[in-house]
């Protein structure tokens, strides 16, 4: 299974905060709760175990048996908390002597001085029972003692409760107000890393500077690596570009010599045969050049595509320029070229190079595939948010066969028998069309021939 | 005319050589800059033919210094990179033009022939045979000197034959230079020109004759 | 005294099957009501006769039975015996403690505990509906010329020091062995200062005279057999001593004892909401003052518990319960008699 990409930071961020109050809150109120429970109760048992204490040392042995005075005190100051109900038993040697004679005995005698605490229920409620021990000489003997005393614990749970119940509100009012501070937080930590992700994105395409946006410590590491890789990247594409300048030299020069010797040899060879075969060997040179210049222009391409340059490209200068240049072309063959521009210049946004490279594609084109003394139609204007040249020729058009089948990489259309071409002319203007923002279109013409619409988006 | 051709690759030179020398020019090869320098020295050029790749330099700092310093012979850049940057650069550092390797003999004359004429200055060789004048640079003819327009195929045609005065040029060796290897010929496209060529020179004392089998020749009379 | 009274109850153990002692019964109210509440209580019938019929007059479809007994009999009943009884009514504060907290009490509705103050309530369980002061009578007339009456309880014991022709077998006042009341108001007086073991040394040697109920001493004192009687409850006076008697009531001044008449719902109540709403009209303003009214003003407002500090109520807690325990109350009891015992 594919790793999953781990949710936004802020969401992840916010979510273990608003976890986390809300671990802590119901800590508090747990904690309260506990704690509260548990102090009163040892409080209250210290009480309920010296009371039992004093009236078990209060009992007096006298000439006829036991003497006992119960002190109202003890009793109300044992209730006084939560008016709790209050319960006695004194047993002398086992026998339950006065008090309560079904209280509930305690689990194990007590031991020592000490009380020994025990919860029971008893008639309608639940207790919380103190019994102590002590030794009494009755009739000069000694008799043990149990003094227990019981009370409920009700008020002591009601004021639990209260103050838990307090906790929970105090615990639910922190984590309420965690959630939006947790908010806040959470979007002041992720600031620095939004900043830091705006700068970088700001920056252009071409933009292979290393990034000097200051960013915090926990970043740093990674701003470090990203510009190392830039500069690895900067370093590849340079050598890129260089590689795809040397391929070119290194394939097209040793074709050059290759063509130039055998139409050399061409010109010298008696033979019909001879010749032929000539001639077929400078065809497949020249396709080869062909191939290789276009190979390359789709190297650039694609490389540069990624690279989102952008550059002010003046559609309507650069057309012109290309329209000069392929004139002693055209002338070869008796073609005109008839170029109109708009009046006023236009603007677009982009790489000049492909740009140049897609126009360069469609005018070739245009003009390799139209007959002698025709002429292409060269027309740029504005249209809609769009820079549209429109390439019209009275060449073999498309055959029958669709855009999209010609763009396909080296598909040669149907009906270019005997012209030299890769196939990846019409490659280009598409790939350069997606990667501009634009779009490609080609159509037949009314009479034969074919036009070839390229629009690019206009800056601004 | 006169050509400086600087290119370290010698197969390649010689070629390039052997057929400006058909056409009739007159070519020194430089193989280095420091043999381009020497040159330069000694002799005036109508034209230099560069190499952007040479073993002991940047063809663009020789195109910087030239512009410096004999800024009025023309330069047209043979490369064979395909960066676009780098013919901008040699356009913008002062050459006239540029050609990718390989390339065609025809559009090599096209060029030279826009770059002269762009510049002016440079004298051109008119060759005449009879009372026809052709001037390669300008591409007219003229015919007793009234001026005949000539399309572009009819134009080399007329060149490759009077390169030759009297001299028959097989069918094929027409062939050669008036279509580039990559261009579909008809089979009988060189007798649609020599019948187009004939209409446009009539009148004059030049004709092309037809040697059954061997091929034509420009003759007067 | 429980245990005491339990023999002379098995003595009259030829009483049917109502097995708790009867002193008076009475039927308030429409014959062949819809509903009855059914009312167990030591209050004279006389005294709660007005409360009865003004209750009844809010609630036309009720009916009323009124079932008056003596306080250990009343404690008896529910206790021992689990009689159904919608509403419990006894002077007997200790009594009626001991059931709250022996389990059988009900719990009773919020409101009618809320506005009680803390004296005048135990839990939800106990609830005091009057509040009698334990008085000193004594017939002026009988007294030196001049002589003041006392303020405090030693004032008392120096005037009957001082004048013992006057008291000798003339001074009465409860046998707490006999009478609950009486002993609540010894282990009370016991609780908040050892005076009452002083006076009742000099009682003795006066050959004072023990009674069971506060009836007989204000006979005594309407008779001239008695001087002097030592906490009687302020109701008895109040509705039984005429002004012109003069007997004189007196609420000493270094603390007077004020007893609290205890009114609780018991768990096995036939009709619990009744019992409430009875308990809710007698507390009310108008269930108050007609109290008030029909104990002639001895029933003291609580208010004046704020402005007379030495007016203390008998503190309504498991503290009541200590002098219950057996083997106190018989220690305490040996005290009193020795004291008591001079000779």
């Amino acid at each position: 299974m594919a790793p999953r990409a781990p949710a936004s930071l802020r969401r992840r961020l916010l979510i273990q905060l608003i976890a986390l109050s809300a671990v802590l809150a119901v800590a508090l109120y747990v904690a309260v709760r506990l704690g509260a429970e548990r102090a009163s109760e040892a409080t209250l048992d210290s009480i309920l175990g010296a009371a039992t204490t004093a009236i078990a040392e209060e009992l007096r042995s006298v000439e006829g048996g036991t003497e006992l005075d119960l002190s109202p005190g003890t009793f109300s100051m044992l209730s006084a908390v939560g008016e709790e109900r209050i319960f006695h038993r004194l047993d002398i040697s086992g026998v339950a002597v006065t008090g309560y004679a079904d209280l509930p005995l305690p689990p194990r005698p007590p031991s020592t001085l000490e009380p020994v605490f025990y919860d029971a229920p008893y008639r309608d409620t639940d207790l919380r029972l103190a019994a102590v021990a002590r030794s009494l000489m009755i009739e000069n003997r000694p008799a043990p003692v149990l003094v227990i005393m019981g009370q409920t614990r009700d008020g002591q749970r009601a004021i639990a409760q209260s103050l838990a119940n307090r906790a929970a509100a105090l615990g639910l009012a922190v984590f309420l107000v965690a959630v939006p501070l947790s908010l806040l937080a959470a979007g002041s930590l992720m600031r620095p890393i939004a900043n830091l992700a705006e700068a970088v994105g700001r920056r252009g395409g071409h933009d292979l500077r290393p990034v000097r946006h200051p960013a915090p410590t926990e970043l740093k590491p990674l701003v470090e690596q990203l510009n190392a890789f830039i500069a690895r990247l900067r370093q590849t594409l340079a050598q890129t570009e260089t590689f795809i300048a040397e391929a070119a030299h290194h394939i097209r020069t040793p074709l050059a010599t290759l063509k130039s010797e055998a139409e050399m040899a061409l010109m010298q060879a008696g033979d019909e045969p001879t010749r032929a075969r000539l001639r077929g060997m400078i065809r497949a040179t020249e396709e080869s050049a062909r191939s290789a210049g276009q190979l390359l222009d789709h190297a650039t391409v694609l490389f540069r595509a990624d690279q989102r340059a952008q550059e002010r490209v003046d559609p309507g200068a650069m057309v012109a320029a290309l329209v000069e240049r392929f004139g002693p072309t055209a002338d070869l063959k008796d073609m005109e070229l008839r170029l109109d521009l708009p009046a006023a210049p236009l603007e677009t946004l982009g790489d000049a190079v492909l740009i140049e490279a897609a126009m360069r594609n469609l005018i070739d084109n245009a003009v390799k595939y139209s007959p002698d003394d025709s002429s292409v139609q060269i027309t740029l204007a504005a249209e809609g948010g769009f820079a549209r040249l429109d390439v019209r020729d009275r060449g073999r058009g498309l055959g029958g066969e669709t855009q999209a089948v010609l763009e396909r990489r080296f598909h040669r259309g149907a009906n270019v028998a005997g012209v030299v071409g890769s196939g990846l002319g019409l490659t280009i203007v598409a790939e350069t069309a997606v990667a501009m923002g634009g779009r490609f279109a080609l159509t037949e013409r009314e009479g034969g021939g074919t036009c070839a619409t390229l629009w690019l988006p206009l800056s601004g | 005319m006169r050509f400086l051709l600087i290119e370290d690759n010698a197969d390649l030179a010689r070629s390039i050589r052997t057929r400006l020398d058909l056409e009739g020019h007159a070519v020194d090869h430089a193989a280095s800059l420091a043999d381009a320098a020497d040159h330069l020295a000694a002799a005036h050029y109508d034209l230099i033919l560069l190499d952007i790749t040479l073993p002991d330099g940047d063809g663009r700092q020789f195109l910087a210094r030239h512009r410096a310093g004999h800024a009025d012979t023309p330069v047209i850049v043979l490369t064979a990179r395909s960066a676009v940057s780098d013919r901008v650069d040699t356009l913008d550092l002062g050459a006239d033009d540029y050609l990718t390797k390989p390339f065609d003999f025809a559009e090599l004359q096209a060029r030279c022939r826009a770059v002269l004429r762009r510049r002016g200055g440079a004298a051109s060789n008119l060759q005449s045979l009879g009372d026809l004048t052709f001037d390669p640079l300008g591409g007219c003819v003229t015919i007793a000197g009234e001026a005949r327009d000539l399309r572009n195929r009819e134009l080399r045609l007329l060149e490759a034959l009077l390169s030759a005065p009297g001299r028959i040029l097989s069918k094929d060796q027409l062939c050669d230079r008036l279509f580039s290897y990559s261009e579909p010929v008809s089979d009988n496209a060189i007798e649609v020109y020599v019948a187009r060529l004939r209409k446009k020179i009539e009148g004059g004392s030049a004709r092309i004759e037809t040697v059954r089998g061997l091929g034509y020749r420009l003759t007067v009379g | 005294m429980r245990h005491a009274l339990a023999a002379v109850v098995w003595l009259i153990a030829a009483l049917p099957a109502l097995g708790f002692e009867v002193e008076a019964e009475r039927r308030f109210g429409p014959e062949g009501a819809a509903r009855q509440v059914r009312v167990l209580a030591t209050t004279d019938i006389g005294f709660f006769a007005p409360l009865a019929e003004a209750f009844l007059a809010l609630q036309p479809g009720l009916s009323l039975h009124y079932v008056q007994a003596a306080s250990t009999e009343v404690h008896r009943a529910i206790d021992a015996e689990g009689a159904g009884f919608d509403l419990v009514i006894s002077t007997a504060m200790d009594l009626q403690m001991k059931l709250a907290n022996d389990g059988f009490a009900r719990a009773l509705p919020s409101d009618l505990v809320e506005g009680l103050p803390g004296w005048a309530h135990w839990r939800d369980r106990l609830v005091s509906i009057a509040q009698e002061p334990a008085i000193l009578l004594i017939a002026e007339s009988a007294l030196p010329e001049g002589q003041p009456l006392p303020r405090s309880r030693r004032d008392l014991i120096a005037l009957l020091r001082d004048h013992p022709e006057v008291f000798d077998r003339r001074i009465g006042t409860y046998d707490p062995q006999v009478s609950g009341v009486g002993y609540l108001f010894l282990t009370q007086d016991d609780r908040l200062s050892d005076s009452i073991w002083r006076l009742a040394e000099v009682m003795g040697r006066l050959n004072a005279r023990l009674y069971c109920c506060s009836g007989l001493m204000i006979d005594g004192l309407l008779s001239g057999e008695l001087v002097m009687a030592y906490n009687v409850l302020g109701s008895y006076a109040a509705a039984n001593l005429p002004p012109e008697s003069g007997v004189r009531a007196i609420l000493l001044e270094d603390f007077t004892l004020t007893l609290q008449r205890t009114a609780m719902v018991p768990v096995n109540a036939p009709a619990p909401d009744l019992g409430a709403l009875l308990l809710g009209f007698i507390l009310s303003p108008q269930g108050q003052a007609i109290q008030m009214q029909a104990s002639a003003d001895a029933v003291i407002p609580a208010e004046r518990f704020a402005t007379q500090p030495w007016l203390r109520p008998i503190r309504l807690d498991p503290g009541l319960l200590s002098s219950l325990d057996g083997m106190t109350r018989q220690r305490f009891l040996a005290e009193w008699s020795a004291a008591l015992d001079q000779l």
